[in-house]
């Protein structure tokens, strides 16, 4: 089983990023739940939304305590929230970030006993870009398939356009594709 | 068809498929989303023969519910919570007329105070009421009781109660096989009332009987819910004939053949109970849990066999009975009249608090080795509790409880689980 957890605040998509990535998930044959953090969601409040990917029916309802990979919508819950509380070493971060780890603080994370494969991309300026709005999860969701593999782009372009209306759905897979550009040739460099 | 949606989609769709007649709404939450697919689909014409009646309130929603189906129409409507309770009036008097509503429930706690998330307080306050109650496991099984409780529902003449764990079900994107509308229509055929308010035959319903009939008319409620027990199974079986799979039925066991130790619980948390089985069972313990769908009728007879043989029980419940402790307790114990084992009573995801794996492992561990209290509840804060009966005990006008204690807690936001 995988496990994501996704962090943002309240009208950034948060649950229907993991909505989304449950449907790609789907459409690859596997089974997947995604849903939301249950707190009070208001606008600009922290919220979380959880996703799980396995290859047989999914039983666990608690929240993704022990999550394999996190996405991050806002860096700014970065000095609020417990964000990595439950990750194991080597576990995925993706923030969304027009800074480095290092700018962010967060190098010795990387560098250190954890391992975190952590990587940060321009989540809202491809949505202002491409969608003409701040909501930063389409592209994080093709970065997401980048940086982990875990799910194809394909299917993540696929559940786009199953969320949205055909107009905006174009929109945000133009975001989600240059974001997966993106993060596959910052992965390359790494394993460079 | 398979497909990945959201629990309240599934089942708004699932109930289309039923082809309602009249379905009167009013928002809460977490049930809302059920309503709301559902006006969608009538207001773009893919739900026909059906109108859908926005109402001003809860009771009014029971009460045209009430209207609609002693007309003759299928009829179906959804609540949650504080609705629930202002329309209890009108939920007692749907079953002591034997009218066959369909009603989800989107299962939340009851305030005060407030809170708009999961527990079993709101159905559990019904659980007299006359209605049957099913309580689902998973979203799949949500949907398809749906299909099976209007045919239970028109058999009977009884109305039905389907209970979802709000957010945790009705929020979540899961995988469903959404059946065709060929194969509800085989299952559940048109509604042919056995009561109908007709111009052209005039009867009147809802005479006012008094004690020379009262018993007569009450015993015959309670009869119908001991037919139940014999058409719940029956009906499950013919769905699996129809639609290839298991759901519904009375209870479903898990590993509890030669379990020691058997977890008994309603709705979503027996997934989670599941796991928590499986990993105990590798460690080498003789565990097992059995999940009971049907709550009203209480399956006293197939529950005793189930849990005959254990040397303990541990029943989970989302609802507290205060001043006494568990609901569902109640009626395992009374199942077990004469068979001598340990029971345990354990309060768990009062309004919405996570249920984990750590915690019920350490919780059936302690189950185990036989150290729990008659009442447990689950994650209790003790040093909360603690602090406010210390505080109490010190001051006089100590002011609103929950406030002191959400002062004394802090900001929950930066919290995970």
């Amino acid at each position: 089983m995988f496990q994501i957890r996704i962090h943002g605040r309240g009208g950034q998509g948060v649950v229907s990023g993991a909505e989304m990535l449950s449907v790609a998930a789907f459409l690859e044959g596997r089974y997947a739940q995604a849903f939301p953090s249950f707190g009070s969601e208001r606008m600009g409040a922290p919220v979380m939304a959880f996703c799980r990917i396995d290859d047989k029916e999914i039983r666990l309802r608690e929240p993704v305590l022990d999550p394999d990979a996190l996405i991050v919508q806002d860096q700014t819950l970065l000095h609020q929230v417990d964000l990595f509380s439950g990750l194991p070493a080597r576990g995925y971060i993706l923030i969304n970030s027009t800074q480095s780890f290092d700018e962010l603080g967060l190098g010795g994370f990387v560098r250190g006993v954890q391992q975190y494969r952590l990587s940060t991309l321009p989540a809202t300026e491809l949505a202002l870009k491409h969608v003409g709005r701040a909501v930063p999860n389409a592209a994080l969701l093709g970065g997401f398939a980048a940086t982990t593999g875990v799910i194809g782009l394909a299917s993540v372009l696929a559940a786009i356009r199953e969320k949205f209306p055909a107009a905006i759905a174009e929109k945000n897979v133009a975001a989600a594709r240059e974001a997966f550009d993106i993060a596959t040739h910052a992965r390359e460099a790494i394993d460079a | 068809m398979l497909k990945q949606t959201e629990g309240s989609h599934a089942v708004a769709e699932a109930v289309a498929l039923c082809r309602p007649q009249v379905i009167c709404a009013y928002p809460i939450t977490p049930q809302t989303h059920i309503v709301e697919g559902l006006g969608e689909m009538v207001k773009a014409g893919e739900l026909v023969n059906c109108e859908y009646i926005n109402v001003e309130s809860e009771f009014a929603a029971m009460s045209v519910a009430i209207g609609a189906s002693a007309a003759g129409a299928r009829t179906y409507t959804a609540t949650s919570s504080q609705g629930l309770l202002f329309m209890a009036e009108a939920v007692y008097n749907a079953a002591g007329l034997g009218l066959p509503i369909v009603m989800t429930i989107g299962n939340r706690a009851i305030g005060a105070p407030i809170n708009i998330w999961n527990d079993h307080s709101d159905s559990m306050s019904m659980r007299d009421a006359g209605w049957i109650q099913l309580y689902a496991e998973t979203n799949q099984e949500a949907l398809d009781l749906h299909i099976q409780a209007f045919r239970l529902a028109e058999e009977l003449v009884c109305p039905v109660m389907v209970c979802m764990d709000g957010f945790i079900l009705t929020h979540a994107y899961e995988r469903v096989d959404m059946p065709t509308q060929r194969q509800v229509d085989a299952f559940l055929p048109p509604y042919v009332p056995r009561q109908v308010l007709d111009p052209s035959d005039p009867v009147s319903i809802g005479a006012l009987v008094g004690p020379e009939a009262f018993t007569e008319v009450r015993y015959l409620s309670h009869h119908k819910q001991l037919r139940a027990l014999g058409l719940i199974p029956e009906l499950a079986a013919e769905f699996k004939k129809t639609f290839g799979r298991e759901s519904g039925g009375l209870i479903r066991t898990y590993r509890s053949e030669d379990a020691e130790t058997i977890v008994v619980a309603l709705g979503s948390l027996n997934g989670t109970v599941q796991e928590v089985v499986d990993a105990m069972r590798e460690s080498g313990s003789r565990i097992g849990s059995v999940s009971i769908c049907s709550f009203r009728p209480f399956p006293l007879a197939v529950l005793r066999e189930a849990l005959r043989s254990a040397k303990r029980v541990v029943v989970l419940e989302k609802c507290l009975a205060v001043g006494l402790g568990g609901i569902v307790s109640d009626g395992v114990r009374k199942s077990l009249s004469g068979i001598q084992l340990n029971g345990y009573t354990v309060i768990a995801g009062l309004g919405g608090r996570a249920i984990t794996r750590a915690s019920l492992t350490r919780l059936f561990e302690d189950a185990e080795r036989d150290e729990l209290e008659q009442v447990t509840f689950l994650d209790l804060n003790a040093d909360v509790v603690s602090h406010e009966l210390e505080r109490e005990s010190r001051t006089r006008r100590t002011g609103p409880t929950a406030e002191a204690i959400l002062r004394r807690i802090g900001t929950v936001a930066s919290q995970i689980g």
